[in-house]
């Protein structure tokens, strides 16, 4: 009988090594934690980005080791080997470098079916998980736009979807990389450029765009099969009348207020309530036209019902913000103990450098805490709401008003169940903002100012304890001076007891979760966040650097 | 939402990485190759919109001067009344006046914008002048030369004496800064912290002008010690760039071998967290009289 059964697993492992299975993803799957793929940017709905997968684990991280690595070619032409590129777009720019344009892969990869599926700006690949080697490679000829880091894909049944630049949502075939259809989902006449990873959620596919001159955010929900859009949220009031307007110094610095959707956000099954945060106001820095209110519902995170459309609750982790402080972080759902009493809470480190816990139902304020201890923009106080308040001696001067930079920024956080902790990757940083216009109007966009940097004090990986807000640890990076400092990465934490993620000097590491204390390490350069899934009884951990992606498993 | 910083930073980091590349060998055998064309191709952030002849910008700047300027502001940028024209989705959208001339001819009357008798013809001219006009993010922040001194320098001086004197001094290391550093600007981000280099366009110092670098010492277990500038450091390897020029590095291990770093510039770190701003244009006003 043993005998058997040992035949009968070796069938399947047989099997399962045959490459390209269906390459299909059934989105209620999504409902369902898997460990044999990664099928949406934050490997689940919850964002956690906590694997409970142990065959990689801290007795035996030490013979972690490079399975495969490769790299891949943007543009046109198509690497030695590789297949030939599959080409579409509505633009005539075949953008390959040049000064301002993002050419590494800093977002998610999906795993489906042993099948990855990696983007840079204008390039989408599908690569074989099992050995690096290129399926295809989809090329966007592009009209313009910023070129900034593209999130990742998003997957619906046996298709593909990708955010380009200039403001195209595409849908490819997973299998074969062909373009199904293309549809615009912002404006590139209003400046709008593109780059969040969609995220599917049943039947809805939730797009988001970006903006830095003064146009509204919104986040719409497509069709995953036509592209018709279902629903459209505006995160500002559009007119006299709507909510919030009444933060605002009218409706035309209301519908010019950004407040764009870039960034993924969390989602909760038992209440159908999608949690994201939205970006800065705008106009960012000279904010005397929004008038002196919140400015709603910009720097906020947002809770909205993914079959209506409609906002539940929302609580503004940065009101009338001025220093293009996004809150586009991605939101950590939490079920555990707080007061006693188990609770279902969100989590969100904020790019003003503040963290917060609320109930992720209601939206109430449970805790307000600091990712880091050299904040100086707001004042001491938190408001009524637990917000901070900012301090606006530290907007800007003429002759420059020294003040915290981004603590954090989109490179996702992670929550391990095991310890309680939620890791934040963040950095301490200070700079002068000079302001450079005389013009009362103040300017548009990020305009009007000047940052120049003075120092970084050091990046870190920040442990906050949800219970109480407070830092439980930090490790902090050494760097010599000469070193660049920056480098903000996402974070993976397994049941393993491992905690991955990149340093500012190119180490990928494994850190204990408890502690900080580094266990493991390979010198990649890590340009986007770890992920760990199981491929024919392999635990496999992802990472890309730049152009590379670097799979290692147990040697 | 700028992510500028944290990429660029990223990249820099990549490319130090690069150089000084340890550790595993990735196998990745890629050649070095061109892809596409030879060379990169114009991107801008929006459209980019021909240029009308001079004669229509003329035309339509003077015609919206007349009409259109008392609300909506000379430069379009929005006055007490009329909202900024630059921002508009209707103008950004428009291509040649066929969304404005609508609103000019009437269809707005109920939210106050009055109807304007301009022909079409006319409001294609004022479309491609409003077309002209630079529609950006960010701005150039030498644009209008604003001074940054506005502390005061007796004030400054004191707060030198008190603070700085101990390493500084007017007449020794400090003397003439402002006449190497005429720059005031450049001056106030270098005094705060000198030498950040690779970064924000400062790095490039003045002929005479010198910032001792960072060293450590490392003493490994044998008791040996080891002297030299601190080239890089992370979790992992030390690496000092010895007296007779040549590259160390040490393998670390938790606390071994023994790490003591030497940073001359330890104090204007600490110091970034006690300044006031007032102290900081203060001081700068006091050295810019250092001639």
């Amino acid at each position: 009988m043993k005998r058997v059964l040992a035949s009968i697993s070796a069938l399947f492992l047989g099997i399962a090594l045959l490459p390209a299975q269906s390459q299909s993803l059934d989105p209620a799957k999504l409902l369902k934690p898997a460990t044999d793929s990664w099928p949406t940017y934050s490997g689940d709905y919850t964002g956690r980005r906590y694997s409970p997968l142990t065959q990689i684990n801290q007795s035996n991280v030490k013979d972690l080791a490079l399975a495969w690595a490769t790299r891949l070619a943007s543009g046109t032409v198509p690497a030695p080997g590789a297949p030939p590129v599959i080409v579409g777009g509505e633009g005539t720019l075949a953008v390959t470098g040049g000064s301002g344009i993002d050419r590494g892969i800093r977002g998610a990869v999906l795993q489906v079916d042993g099948v990855l599926y990696a983007t840079m700006p204008d390039n989408v690949w599908a690569v074989d998980a099992r050995d690096g080697h290129e399926i295809w490679h989809y090329f966007w000829k592009t009209k313009g736009g910023t070129h900034t880091t593209n999130k990742g894909v998003g997957m619906w049944k046996n298709w593909i979807y990708v955010e380009m630049a200039d403001n195209y949502l595409v849908c490819l075939d997973a299998k074969t990389g062909k373009e199904r259809w293309h549809k615009s989902i912002s404006n590139f006449d209003e400046q709008y450029f593109s780059s969040m990873a969609p995220i599917v959620i049943g039947n809805h596919l939730l797009v988001g765009t970006g903006n830095d001159l003064d146009e509204p955010g919104f986040l719409q929900s497509l069709d995953p099969d036509t592209g018709e859009r279902q629903w459209i949220f505006y995160t500002v009031p559009m007119k006299a009348g709507d909510p919030g307007i009444e933060t605002w110094a009218n409706a035309d610095a209301s519908s010019h207020g950004g407040g764009n959707v870039w960034v993924p956000g969390s989602y909760d099954p038992d209440t159908h309530l999608y949690i994201f945060g939205t970006g800065n106001p705008t106009a960012a820095y000279t904010s005397q036209l929004r008038g002196p209110g919140d400015n709603l519902y910009t720097c906020t995170l947002v809770a909205i019902n993914v079959d209506t459309g409609k906002m539940a609750w929302y609580y503004q982790t940065s009101p009338h913000d001025t220093h293009d402080f996004d809150s586009a972080q991605t939101p950590i759902l939490v079920d555990g103990d707080f007061n006693g009493k188990p609770r279902r809470m969100v989590l969100t480190g904020a790019r003003n450098g503040y963290f917060f816990v609320l109930d992720r139902t209601t939206g109430e304020h449970l805790v307000t805490g600091k990712l880091s201890n050299t904040i100086n923009w707001s004042k001491p106080d938190l408001d009524k709401n637990g917000a901070p308040v900012h301090d606006p001696e530290k907007d800007y001067a003429i002759g420059g008003a020294l003040v915290n930079g981004s603590v954090t920024n989109f490179p996702p956080p992670a929550f391990s169940p095991d310890t309680g902790l939620m890791y934040v990757p963040t950095s301490d940083n200070y700079h002068m903002v000079y302001l450079t216009t005389t013009d009362k109007r103040g300017a548009m966009g990020l305009g009007g100012i000047q940052e120049v940097p003075v120092i970084s004090f050091g990046s870190y990986v920040t442990a906050m304890d949800y219970k109480t807000g407070k830092i439980a640890w930090q490790h902090r990076y050494p760097t010599a001076s000469t070193q660049p400092g920056g480098g903000l990465n996402g974070m993976l934490v397994t049941a393993g007891k491992l905690l991955f993620t990149g340093d500012p000097s190119g180490n990928f590491i494994a850190f204990d979760p408890a502690n900080g204390k580094p266990l493991w390490h390979s010198h990649v350069g890590v340009s986007n966040w770890p992920e760990t899934y199981m491929l024919d009884g392999h635990q496999y951990v992802l990472v890309a650097s730049n152009d590379s992606l670097y799979a290692f498993r147990l040697n | 939402m700028m992510e500028d910083q944290a990429v660029s930073d990223h990249a820099r980091t990549i490319a130090g990485a690069l150089i000084l590349a340890v550790g595993v060998s990735t196998g990745a055998q890629t050649p070095q190759r061109q892809a596409g064309a030879t060379q990169a191709p114009r991107l801008t952030n929006f459209p980019d919109r021909p240029k009308a002849p001079q004669e229509v910008l003329d035309r339509g700047r003077g015609m919206f001067g007349v009409n259109c300027a008392f609300c909506h502001g000379s430069d379009a940028g929005g006055g007490e009344v009329g909202p900024n024209l630059k921002r508009s989705t209707i103008v950004l959208d428009d291509q040649a006046g066929e969304l404005i001339a609508p609103i000019v001819h009437g269809a707005r009357v109920d939210k106050g914008m009055p109807r304007i008798d301009l022909t079409d013809a006319q409001i294609a001219d004022i479309a491609a002048w409003l077309h002209s006009l630079p529609v950006t993010a960010r701005t150039d922040p030498n644009a209008e030369n604003i001074n940054i001194v506005t502390g005061d320098a007796k004030d400054g001086e004191a707060y030198f004496q008190k603070t700085c004197a101990k390493c500084h001094s007017a007449t020794g290391d400090l003397q003439g800064i402002a006449s190497k550093l005429t720059n005031s600007k450049q001056l106030q981000q270098w005094w705060l912290m000198p030498a950040v280099s690779g970064r924000s366009g400062m790095s490039t110092l003045p002929a005479g002008l010198h910032v001792p670098e960072v060293t450590a010492t490392v003493t490994l277990s044998s008791g040996e010690t080891v002297q030299g500038v601190l080239t890089r450091v992370d979790d992992f390897d030390i690496w000092l760039t010895l007296s007779d020029g040549t590259l160390r590095a040490f393998e670390r291990n938790g606390d071994q071998p023994k790490l003591e770093v030497h940073d001359p510039l330890a104090q204007h770190r600490e110091l970034l967290l006690k300044y006031t701003d007032k102290n900081i244009h203060d001081v700068t006003a006091y050295l810019v009289t250092l001639k």
